[in-house]
């Protein structure tokens, strides 16, 4: 049976990871590849990099780690941020990525999910969302880090972002990110029911139980997390045991 | 030497670098007479079947594939690569194949969410060298729409996903892996392992 992923997510800046240092145990490690892999050995499933280096300048620099992944690790990662072009996607999956994120370019032009997924598969594209909450029962898609309303609604967006071939969707909840409260259960229900790619559940973990109601109430095929996991608060293997406890299947 | 197909598609360097952590050291080609003349020969493959095929027609290199096919060396086609052994595709319309396994590429069923993405674990249905290292169930990382619908003869093992989806076919020397075992951890480090033992024993008995 296909089981549930479990996807940590770091942030990298100039090639470096970002909050890498919070590791009690393996101190100043910053190198994405060395992060990576202790991931993938803890049994992530797979791993979202996010790179956030602001200058277009420094950005070829700084994605030079996914080369450096990709040697290091033998499962399947994303590589998101500031992705604009579809020689950005060539140049990410040249680089060993499996699969490439867009976000807000593809809002700006959404026939760069079809151009990608035509010239690399779906399973190459996937969709971030940035979504917020504007009245109930609905959200609207956000750019710039989650401060333009993009008057878009988040349903209609993933509807078609994945009929223009995107293989996947990562759905941010920009009310949820860093309350630790939990996900968006409610925004991912009406995702995961009307579209026919997995959907990955992103923003608001913070307790086990939080990834348990995502996979079983509202049905994602992954849950992406940052915080929990690098702050030791939830270990990737104790995660598993829980769920697995719970009637969810998982790769132990 | 060993030979991975270069055809202008899919991310083969994780594919060269877990080979080569599998003792099997490659070159990167799309020589005709490399490919012949190879010792063993892999076909990766991300993407349509359609460009795939054509791809590799523009460059000769489905006929330098198959001589290949016919000195009994071994052949392993991953993703793509695999389902490009079989006769017949329907990916975007309806494409003959290298024709070195009976069997058609058909799409995966509608009421699955398509791709199959993820890690699935794999139910073994014939003992074969490829597989010494592997037990039931374990898991491997699958990325693809469709799926080789055959007699299931060449079928070593398979996994479920609406279907039974073969997951390691083999006819004699044609080995296919429908999912990555360069992305499947450990599991998938330990099939390539035995393939590499595989294939130094054809080559220290040949």
């Amino acid at each position: 049976m296909l089981t549930k992923r479990i996807i940590p997510c770091l942030d990298v800046r100039n090639g470096r990871v970002v909050k890498g240092k919070k590791f009690d145990d393996i101190i100043d490690v910053e190198d994405p590849e060395i992060l990576g892999k202790y991931y993938s050995d803890m049994g992530a499933d797979e791993l979202v990099f996010y790179d956030i280096t602001a200058s277009n300048e420094k950005r070829g620099i700084s994605l030079e780690f996914v080369e450096k992944v990709a040697k290091k690790i033998n499962i399947p990662f994303c590589v998101g941020g500031g992705v604009k072009t579809i020689d950005d996607f060539v140049e990410i999956l040249r680089k060993g990525a499996d699969k490439v994120s867009v976000n807000s370019a593809a809002v700006k032009n959404p026939d760069l999910i079809k151009e990608a997924s035509e010239k690399f598969g779906n399973q190459c594209v996937v969709l971030s969302i940035d979504a917020k909450k504007v009245d109930d029962n609905k959200w609207h898609v956000f750019v710039n880090g989650g401060r333009t309303d993009t008057g878009l609604d988040v349903i209609e967006w993933a509807n078609k972002g994945t009929a223009l071939g995107a293989g996947e969707i990562v759905v941010n909840s920009i009310d949820e990110d860093g309350m630790k409260k939990g996900y968006d259960i409610e925004l991912l229900k009406q995702i995961t029911d009307i579209v026919n790619v997995p959907v990955i559940a992103s923003g608001g973990a913070g307790e086990m139980k939080h990834f348990y109601d995502a996979l079983k109430s509202a049905d994602v095929d992954g849950v992406l997390a940052a915080s929990v996991f690098h702050y030791k608060e939830i270990s990737i293997k104790e995660l598993k045991d829980y769920l697995k406890k719970k009637g969810i299947e998982v790769r132990i | 030497m060993n030979v991975i197909v270069d055809y202008g598609l899919g991310n083969i360097n994780s594919v060269q670098t877990a080979l080569k952590k599998a003792g099997i050291d490659t070159v990167i080609t799309d020589d005709k007479k490399k490919i012949e003349n190879a010792e063993f020969v892999l076909l990766p493959g991300v993407g349509a079947f359609r460009d795939a095929i054509g791809l590799l027609k523009e460059k000769g290199l489905d006929i330098a594939i198959k001589k290949f096919a016919d000195t009994g060396k071994p052949l392993v086609g991953i993703c793509l690569g695999m389902q490009l052994l079989y006769e017949k595709s329907y990916e975007y319309g309806e494409y003959d194949g290298l024709g070195l396994i009976p069997g058609e590429i058909v799409k995966l069923e509608k009421e699955k969410k398509i791709p199959h993405m993820g890690w699935n674990n794999l139910k073994i249905k014939k003992d074969d060298e490829l597989l010494k290292y592997l037990k039931q169930d374990m898991y491997v990382y699958f990325v693809h729409s469709y799926y080789a619908k055959s007699s299931n003869d060449e079928m070593l093992a398979y996994t479920e996903y609406g279907e039974i989806i073969p997951a390691i076919v083999r006819k004699g020397n044609v080995i296919g892996f429908q999912f990555h075992p360069e992305k499947s951890g450990q599991v998938g480090a330990n099939l390539l392992k035995a393939l590499g033992e595989m294939i130094n024993d054809y080559i220290s008995s040949n």
